[in-house]
């Protein structure tokens, strides 16, 4: 309670509210993505003219586009990371409601645009993708239940978001999409291991995850081709993988200079998926491990700030979100480079396509929300601590 | 809290709120609510379980760092690493799914080209690309006149968006494509298979078909004799720049086709078939079957009927037949080898010869007895059925499995092995008279040369080949060198004054035995009219360079109105005249004949 004492200084009711945001925010990783929306863009002018040629289109059509989503993204990523946890929390599992419902009705309303599984829905001027919307929400709905199950007599939380992520990773396994399956699964992994998880039990999720790959291997034959391409000990140069390949090795170190590159008249995929071989080609290794270290940055430095957060929620989804979004470049990046087998799956803001680079948006608004220093109560414990 | 600093990291939660009946009712007696108490030690607890969350959250969180530090760091060397090797060239692809449609060349023993790859094309569409299509229909049924307009719009117009309209294209085929103009017809490239000499050697080029296609490239597999037979060899990267040297020669080979071309047409027979062999190495210098077919367009196998009349159907190899008399040099040579008879043994020929309730009879009676030589020259089958019942059926399967009657011939065309010689089911004493004159046992021509030039060179063992052999190697003996130099010896009496009298060819001691079997009938019996005429032998007689075996299927000849079908008569004028044509072409020296005899006057400078 305030008293109210005549002649007193007037209590603030709190800082303007940008002045606070840039004060608190995590302006280094601000700065990461738009570096990394940046480059994007820059990538965009190359490979998308190809794609805009092959569908009668001008030619930076696609950079247009991109260029709008991407306002739109940066829109949304500013909205999220001024919102509170709790607003942040709110709007999660809202969001989770309504993407998971999306998610449902793909099977009825979808569209495969003839690449072998229903993920979008198809919107007139773009499509949309839920399973890419699908990723932050979740995490946070996981790290809600799981930061309440901390609580005395709180719920069975753990339980439940496992139930949850069992049941989204049986649909996301059913359109097939094991790439945004696994990473619904790692992201969910690294909640449950940050909020404790047994050592055992962690071995036990590894073991279920080596089978269910096993299993996919065995059941699609979209999957076996693609882990057989990966398998082979060389490279057949006339798939996808083969062309990024040697797109990376033409680029060496510096390049084969800006517009000199192929790679993207060859891939189909060039825009999205394999956006980094068009990177490697004309910009070089140089361009690739710029990327590279730039998400390096946004994920450790989201983890190093929560190393000192108190609040389990704030804690969980932090650490779920950067990894989601660490995890998803680190695939990407890693399939071109052949340490992982083809999957579908974007650079977050650096591909082409409106609702990952959206969906990226989200992500690290929500983690700049959560990461924003707050008042921890640190000096409250110190003594306590000390005192004690 | 009371316990030191350092307890708080091990020590379980402190478990005080279940004890707190003492202080409740301490703060009963001093009038306070102890629900306040209650609130404050579950805060209290709450707040020792998030401190503890927290601090191991720290530890995992830096997990979870370093894991990432890692992974990242991972990716960021293996960009590296692959940023710094060397671009691989774009080759068509790679590993065992590589279509390769390079082919060695197959060349004769001289080095003429038999097989070779030409570089070709084919025409694909994409339909999606094309501008205008009837327009290119018109274009098309014009360029290709085997394609109809409505075939081709019904084939542009399917919805597929690649589409294969000719396998091989001639260059101005190419040409007149190319001047239609449409953006959707596209060219791939190809190699074609080319036999320049057309159906020469037909039966031992075998022929090719596309494998796999691609656009590059498309793949030629051998379908039949030598090319599929060495396939491997063909195909093999390595050994591209080094054609396949075949035993063949082709001027030989010509020539026999050509003459047995003829003969086929003079005795109106259905097919023939002639092979050349060198007597010492087994090497196939010419092998023919009539009707033949052209590889360049090889034709469909037959879908009803008997397989053997197919024009794809090689006689000399794959065709087993019940060969006759050609035989009767066998049993004859196996007795001399043995030294139960000389050639001037006196052999029981009287005629009709009854064994059990079979009956043996000559195509005449030649009298009651005759030496062993004449036995050969007038063909007598109840001769060679006694030589047959003395040696004794084992002895005679043995011998004849040393000439290779018993298994299939290890000529190197795909379809050897499955010319399996056909043996009588039990092989008794009236079987092995009966093969003692050619019945009983079906073999092919191949088999009969190859038995011919094992007994007939020196006695040495000969596998028949079609590739090219340097030097002669010896095989394993047969017969003992006088044993084939008697058999030749009365082979050549068989031209001189026997059955084959019109086999003789002037300096080239032609030596040979006449067949003419009747031919079985699928009643189990023989037909009377139709017969196998074949002429074995070998030439020169006295130094024996190439066996050879010529047949002819139901020929005959008209003479004075009745009608002649033995090999005297059909097979062996035709022999002659193969041999008068090709003995110089294959460098035999004919034997030149004292002047005096010949009639004719020496010219000499004079007046």
């Amino acid at each position: 309670m305030t008293e109210m004492v005549h002649g007193a200084a007037p209590v603030s009711v709190g800082e303007p509210l940008l002045p606070k945001w840039w004060r608190t925010i995590d302006r280094w990783t601000l700065l990461c993505v738009c570096a990394l929306f940046g480059i994007g863009l820059l990538l965009g002018f190359a490979a998308s003219p190809p794609l805009a040629d092959r569908n009668g289109l001008p030619p930076f059509f696609y950079v247009q586009k991109q260029a709008i989503f991407g306002a739109m993204a940066f829109v949304v990523l500013l909205g999220c990371s001024m919102l509170t946890p709790r607003q942040v929390r709110r709007f999660g599992v809202l969001a989770f409601v309504l993407v998971f419902i999306a998610l449902c009705l793909l099977p009825v309303f979808g569209t495969n645009f003839g690449k072998g599984a229903v993920r979008w829905y198809s919107l007139g001027f773009g499509s949309f993708q839920p399973s890419e919307f699908l990723k932050p929400a979740f995490v946070i709905l996981a790290a809600w239940l799981m930061a309440a199950s901390q609580d005395l007599d709180g719920p069975p939380g753990r339980l439940i978001s496992f139930c949850v992520t069992l049941g989204l990773v049986a649909i996301l396994v059913l359109q097939p999409d094991y790439g945004q399956a696994s990473l619904i699964l790692f992201g969910w992994g690294v909640m449950y291991f940050i909020a404790g998880a047994p050592w055992l039990l962690l071995i036990g999720i590894a073991g279920a995850v080596v089978a269910g790959g096993v299993f996919a291997y065995n059941a699609s034959e979209h999957v076996q081709r693609r882990i057989d391409g990966y398998l082979a000990t060389d490279i057949d140069p006339n798939t996808q993988i083969g062309y990024a390949a040697n797109a990376i090795r033409e680029g060496g170190i510096f390049g084969v200079g800006v517009g000199e590159g192929e790679v993207k008249s060859y891939l189909p995929d060039a825009h999205t998926d394999f956006i980094i071989a068009v990177a490697a080609e004309e910009y070089g290794l140089v361009l690739v491990l710029l990327v590279v270290v730039l998400y390096a940055i946004v994920v450790l430095r989201a983890l190093a700030r929560l190393l000192r957060e108190r609040d389990p929620f704030v804690r969980y989804a932090g650490a779920g979100l950067a990894s989601v979004l660490g995890m998803q470049a680190m695939i990407n990046v890693g399939v071109a480079a052949r340490l992982l087998p083809t999957k579908g799956m974007t650079l977050p803001f650096v591909s082409y396509g409106g609702s990952s680079v959206i969906a990226a948006g989200i992500t690290v608004g929500m983690l700049l929300a959560l990461t924003r220093t707050r008042p921890q109560g640190r000096i409250e414990d110190l003594l306590r601590r000390r005192g004690g | 809290m009371t316990g030191p600093g350092s307890d708080l990291h091990d020590a379980p939660a402190p478990r005080r709120p279940l004890r707190p009946l003492a202080r409740i009712l301490r703060a009963r007696d001093r009038g306070e609510n102890p629900d306040l108490i209650e609130r404050a030690n579950r805060a209290e607890r709450h707040d020792h379980i998030r401190d503890r969350a927290r601090r191991r959250a720290e530890g995992r969180l830096l997990v979870l760092g370093l894991f990432f530090v890692a992974a990242f760091g991972t990716v960021a060397v293996r960009m590296g690493t692959l940023a710094s090797s060397d671009p691989a060239e774009p080759v068509l692809s790679a590993g065992g799914a590589s279509i390769t449609s390079a082919r060695a060349d197959i060349v004769d023993r001289n080095g003429r080209l038999l097989a070779t790859n030409v570089v070709t094309s084919a025409l694909y569409a994409h339909p999606h690309e094309m501008v205008d299509i009837p327009h290119a229909v018109r274009e098309l049924a014009r360029v290709f006149p085997g394609r109809s307009e409505a075939d081709l719009t019904a084939l542009l117009t399917s919805g597929r968006k690649f589409v294969w309209i000719e396998r091989t294209l001639s260059p101005e085929q190419v040409q007149a494509v190319h001047d239609i103009g449409d953006p959707g017809l596209l060219f791939a490239a190809r190699e074609m298979r080319v036999y320049p000499n057309g159906p020469l050697a037909a039966h031992i080029l075998g022929g090719v078909r596309y494998g796999r296609e691609g656009v590059q490239a498309a793949e030629i597999l051998g379908v039949a004799g030598i090319e599929k037979a060495f396939d491997d060899r063909l195909s093999d990267p390595a050994m591209l720049a080094d054609p396949l040297r075949l035993s063949i020669d082709l001027t030989v080979q010509t020539t026999m086709r050509e003459v047995l071309e003829g003969g086929m047409k003079l005795f109106a027979a259905k097919g023939a078939s002639g092979v050349m062999m060198d007597a010492h190495t087994g090497e196939i210098v010419a092998m023919v079957s009539l009707p033949d077919f052209d590889p360049n367009h090889r034709p469909a196998p037959l879908t009803s009927g008997d397989q053997a009349d197919s024009p794809l159907f090689n006689r000399a190899v794959q065709g087993v037949y019940e060969l006759g008399s050609v035989f009767k040099i066998f049993p004859v040579a196996q007795a001399l080898d043995e030294g139960l008879i000389t050639p001037d043994t006196i052999i029981d020929t009287q005629s009709p010869m009854r064994v059990g309730r079979h009956r043996i009879s000559d195509y005449r009676n030649y009298g009651p007895e005759l030496t062993a030589t004449r036995v050969i020259v007038k063909s007598s089958n109840v001769g060679t059925a006694r030589l047959a019942r003395e040696l004794g059926s084992e002895k005679q399967r043995e011998f004849l499995g040393r000439l290779g009657f018993l298994e299939p011939t290890s000529v190197e065309l795909v379809e050897a092995p499955g010319a399996k010689p056909l043996l009588p089911r039990n092989w008794g004493e009236i079987e092995s008279m009966t093969i003692s004159y050619g019945h009983g046992l079906s073999s092919s021509p191949l088999h009969l040369a190859a038995g011919y030039a094992s007994l007939l060179n020196g006695g040495t063992k000969v596998a028949p080949t079609l590739q090219r052999r340097d030097g002669r190697s010896l095989g394993p003996r047969v017969v003992s060198e006088r044993t084939s130099a008697q058999a030749r010896a009365m082979l050549r009496s068989v031209v001189t004054e026997g059955t084959a009298s019109f086999g003789d060819v002037a300096g080239y001691e032609v030596g040979g035995k006449t067949g003419t079997a009747d031919k079985p009938a699928p009643n189990g019996r023989y037909y009377d009219d139709r017969v196998l005429a074949t002429f074995a032998g070998v030439f020169p007689a006295s130094d024996p360079e190439y066996v050879f075996v010529v047949t002819f299927d139901e020929g005959h000849e008209i003479v004075n109105g009745e009608p002649r079908r033995t090999a005297g008569w059909t097979t062996v004028p035709v022999t002659a005249e193969l041999i008068r044509r090709t003995a110089p072409l294959l460098g035999v020296r004919p034997a030149i004949e004292p002047v005096v005899q010949s009639g004719l006057r020496e010219a000499r400078n004079g007046r």
